[in-house]
């Protein structure tokens, strides 16, 4: 046991996750739950309920419409969060941040408008075996457009993106690599910098899917200089039905829109129609303005905690996780290559998966059981289903240890 | 919430851990493939019918307890029966843990459809009936499509 007290002050040194406990209500109204779905949905600071009630309450008119004060008001409050995503990415204009519903529309319109008009016949699409089904199943929907190919990268013997394969991969036709920058299954963090390197070298776009990356370490689009980032809402603490398209400006630009409607248009004529410069030529409609502001609550919320300190903190209780795991009988942590950050899954001998669930369920423990939607993963894996713990910043050392101790109460019953 | 005990009885479990009837069937009349999209689980059930009567049942496929053990029951319950007296201890059964109005069974069937009781537990956790009904549907499907096979989904 003296590694388990070895790593505790650790663990507890970058941020106080009891204290930071407090400012989520759900723990308040289900005292003893040990929740450890983060990477499915992160449960929201009252930061951001309020904030969100708030604007309902004393500001809501809906935007970029009306004259009266309201409304510009409003318009304001939703521009104002725009500002706070560029600055949690460091984008150098807001003109680069799309609102979307969330990481999965961001990809698909990347795939639809700029894959539609950019991608010809025989050009190359590089994904990798760890990818969410989101990150292949629009670029399987464009292919039907355009006989494009789809080529993944494999994984190395320690569960983490092969680069030698990469390379190998890499080629003149290859026009676009589409990669998670976190796994949502294994938790493995993707050499991002060296991928966006080498392709960029070979002329080729990368968009990163960072819905599990950007609740859990900085994201610095410049300093990557990736060409598109996608992530969600309602996994960086804000509300559901929101998240952010980054893109480069000149991407953007030569971009076509990719619906149509009101808040994206210029002029329009019953002959003609000319749309509006990026953002807006990419948000058609009344948008999820509540949703948005509501997001630039939560982002202003992880800064407040610090983001240095989130990452430090789920490193720590990652690496805690993962010992515990690993030092059961019986258990089987999947393997996340070099470097792993808020996601561990793991397989029970004799146990099924959805068993294993329901059976911590029961002990308050909450995990998600599954193919985590990403079923190729899973058949590299050669399982049928993991169970996925994840961590957030309300998560501590002793969520990890109830699972273990959950965990021990399911092998007990199934043992025989 | 109930006892974990009520849902993962031992009946369950035993017929969880060593299913009965769990072989392919080469000379099967009629079988289907089960899936549940959701999970991943997935299930063939095999028949061999002699008319409506169903001479042979057998199963494979990979599935949590609940599903593998409600599989291996349902081969058990329902061989040597009509078509027509497995799919009255479906229905009864099916509403039974989908908590919808109980339908009676004919009282020569009373006893197998006590069997299956153990089973009814998972009404209390809604994401795991179609556990319990998987093999079930597939024996439904396979009766339909007859020798060519067929998948049925539970979504």
């Amino acid at each position: 046991m003296s590694i388990v007290s070895n790593l505790r002050p650790r663990v507890l040194r970058a941020l106080d996750p009891r204290a930071i406990r407090r400012d989520f209500p759900i723990f308040e109204r289900n005292p003893g739950l040990v929740f450890l779905d983060s990477a499915a949905s992160a449960q929201k600071p009252r930061q951001v309920i309020d904030g969100v009630a708030e604007y309902y309450r004393t500001d809501y008119a809906n935007v970029h419409r009306g004259v009266y004060r309201l409304s510009s008001s409003s318009t304001d409050q939703y521009e104002k969060a725009r500002e706070i995503v560029r600055r949690f990415l460091n984008a150098e204009s807001t003109d680069e941040i799309v609102f979307v519903r969330g990481t999965t529309e961001a990809i698909n319109l990347v795939a639809q408008s700029w894959g539609a008009a950019c991608l010809k016949p025989g050009d190359e699409v590089l994904l990798s075996d760890i990818e969410h089904h989101s990150n292949i199943v629009p670029w399987q929907l464009l292919r039907e457009r355009i006989p494009i190919k789809l080529l993944s990268v494999p994984l190395d013997a320690t569960g983490g993106f092969d680069l030698a394969a990469f390379e190998r991969l890499l080629s003149p036709r290859t026009k676009l690599v589409a990669i998670a920058h976190i796994s949502n299954v294994t938790g493995h963090v993707l050499p991002v910098e060296t991928v966006i390197r080498m392709a960029h070298a070979r002329g080729a776009k990368v968009l990163l899917d960072g819905a599990q990356a950007a609740p859990r370490l900085p994201v610095d689009v410049r300093a990557l200089d990736v060409d598109f980032y996608a992530f969600s809402g309602h996994k960086t603490y804000g509300p559901t039905g929101i998240g952010v398209l980054y893109g480069k400006r000149a991407l953007l630009d030569a971009m076509p829109p990719w619906q149509g409607g009101g808040s994206m248009i210029e002029t329009v004529t019953l002959e003609k129609t000319t749309f509006l410069e990026p953002p807006h030529r990419f948000e058609a409609g009344t948008p999820d303005i509540s949703g948005a502001i509501g997001l630039g609550y939560a982002l202003d919320y992880i800064d407040s905690v610090g983001r240095d300190a989130v990452r430090e903190h789920e490193e720590a209780l990652t690496g805690y996780a993962v010992q515990r795991l690993a030092a059961l009988p019986g258990v089987n942590v999947m393997a996340a290559g070099q470097r792993q950050l808020g996601v561990v899954s793991f397989t029970v001998d004799g146990i099924h998966p959805h068993d294993l669930g329901t059976v911590l369920d029961q002990h308050n423990v909450a995990v998600r059981a599954g193919h985590h939607c990403a079923q190729p993963l899973m058949d590299h894996l050669g399982v049928v289903g993991t169970a996925r713990a994840s961590f957030g910043v309300y998560s501590d050392e002793t969520d990890a240890d109830a699972l273990v101790a959950a965990i021990l109460k399911a092998q007990e019953m199934f043992r025989g | 919430m109930m006892n974990l005990r009520e849902l993962y009885q031992d009946i369950i479990l035993d017929h969880g851990r060593h299913p009965r009837n769990f072989h392919g069937m080469p000379g099967a009349s009629h079988f289907a493939h089960g899936h549940n999209p959701l999970c991943g689980d997935r299930v063939t059930v095999y028949l061999k019918l002699d008319g409506e009567r169903i001479v042979d049942v057998s199963f494979e496929g990979r599935g949590c307890a609940i599903s593998t053990a409600s599989a291996s029951l349902m081969t058990e319950i329902i061989k040597g029966k009509t078509i027509d007296e497995a799919e009255a201890l479906f229905k009864s059964f099916h509403a039974k843990v989908t908590g919808a109005e109980p339908l009676a069974v004919p009282p020569a069937l009373m006893e197998d459809e006590e069997r299956l009781d153990p089973l009814t537990g998972v009404k209390t956790y809604p994401a795991r009936v179609k556990c319990a009904t998987l093999a079930w549907h597939a024996f439904e499907a396979a009766v339909k499509s007859g020798a060519v096979g067929a998948t049925v989904k539970t979504e």
